[in-house]
């Protein structure tokens, strides 16, 4: 049996189904992240001054991952335009390079992630002088990076520090080992903390330049709390946690479905072009909405 | 909507982004003086231009495909 309009526009549409489905599909995504921006922006509006964590996310990283998403939007359409003139090899060569670009979007996002699993926030009992950018300052909150036993660890958080007992099962077979605790751990401050205002940072990355990092130990018992920058870091690393891999999953799953229609799928050229025309057209809008959330993603979560 | 109708959508969405970021990178700069976000400022609304230029050469590639 043939499925009716996947080739040519229905009547009383005038588009052919699988549009009509992509767009319905794509407005149940608008109201998914649309409630998490308007989710994300309530919050940060609603955030008492120094509270909320800024300015700890790369611009330049985001930037280029803006471009790179911005190249795969270019080089999906015209892969699609290349189609529509009868050009199958163009059309190859401008779909690989979308899935380069969004395979080269996800590597980049990886690394990101991967730099907040190893930055911390620490919470001091008592305040303590540390020297930023030439300058003494007396402090109970340090952001940097941890030393200990000559690496830095991922994803501690405060119960790490007391470490854990051994966990056997009911037969006595250790389901995990014990982890010692920490009696103190070398620190490596930032410069900066989100409770500066955006110029104070500015200004106290500037002074900072030049200067060596000072690395201080902090002792176990010292410290209040400690967090990498996880979602359970703060209401901003939970959200932006969410938002962005949730896009990263849309990205991916595109770049799938992009990939399938260009290696395995790439076939139906032969046998019904115009479907196959309208498979990429309308892999192309899914790609051209995950792009284009991203284009509101990055000033609100790297810029506000 | 096509896809080539959503194209120029996408691509004005991306320059006003562009001319946004340009905005804000050259006000840090007039705040606190980096040089780096002078050339930064600057980029972003050289890009944002280009992408302008690219609608247009885009519109009149394309002028025989349908908006719907």
């Amino acid at each position: 049996m043939e499925i009716p309009y996947t080739s040519k526009p229905r009547p009383d549409t005038g588009i052919y189904n699988s549009k009509v489905g992509i767009w319905l599909f794509l407005a149940s995504e608008v109201m998914l992240f649309g409630a998490l921006f308007s989710s994300y922006i309530l919050l940060r509006v609603g955030a008492g001054e120094g509270t909320w964590p800024h300015g700890l996310l790369s611009i330049p990283i985001g930037t280029f991952n803006t471009f790179v998403l911005i190249t795969s939007s270019v080089t999906v359409v015209m892969g699609w335009a290349a189609l529509q003139v009868g050009n199958f090899g163009r059309y190859k060569v401008y779909q690989a390079i979308t899935i380069l670009c969004a395979l080269g979007f996800l590597g980049i996002k990886s690394f990101e992630y991967r730099d907040k699993f190893k930055h911390y926030e620490v919470w001091l009992k008592n305040p303590i002088t540390v020297h930023q950018g030439g300058k003494a300052v007396l402090t109970d909150r340090l952001l940097g990076h941890i030393e200990y036993q000559g690496h830095h660890p991922y994803f501690w958080t405060t119960p790490r520090l007391a470490g854990s007992p051994e966990i056997k099962d009911k037969d006595g077979k250790v389901v995990k080992a014990a982890v010692a605790a920490v009696e103190s751990f070398k620190f490596q401050p930032d410069p900066i903390h989100y409770t500066m205002t955006p110029k104070e940072m500015a200004h106290a990355k500037a002074e900072a330049k030049g200067h060596a990092h000072e690395v201080i130990e902090i002792k176990s018992s010292d410290v209040k709390r400690l967090s990498a920058f996880i979602p359970s870091h703060s209401t901003f690393f939970a959200i932006y946690f969410t938002l962005t891999a949730l896009h990263g999953l849309h990205v991916l799953g595109g770049a799938l479905v992009i990939f399938y229609i260009w290696g395995p799928g790439a076939k139906m050229w032969k046998t019904d072009p115009q479907r196959y025309m309208n498979r990429v057209e309308v892999s192309g809008l899914f790609w051209h909405f995950v792009d284009l959330v991203w284009i509101f993603l990055f000033p609100i979560i790297y810029l506000l | 909507m096509s896809l080539k109708a959503f194209h120029l959508i996408f691509i004005t969405a991306a320059s006003l982004l562009c001319f946004g970021l340009g905005w804000w990178m050259l006000r840090a700069y007039a705040d606190v003086g980096v040089k780096s976000d002078q050339i930064y400022g600057v980029a972003s609304i050289v890009i944002g231009v280009a992408l302008l230029v690219y609608e247009v050469f885009f519109i009149k590639k394309l002028k025989n495909v349908s908006y719907l």
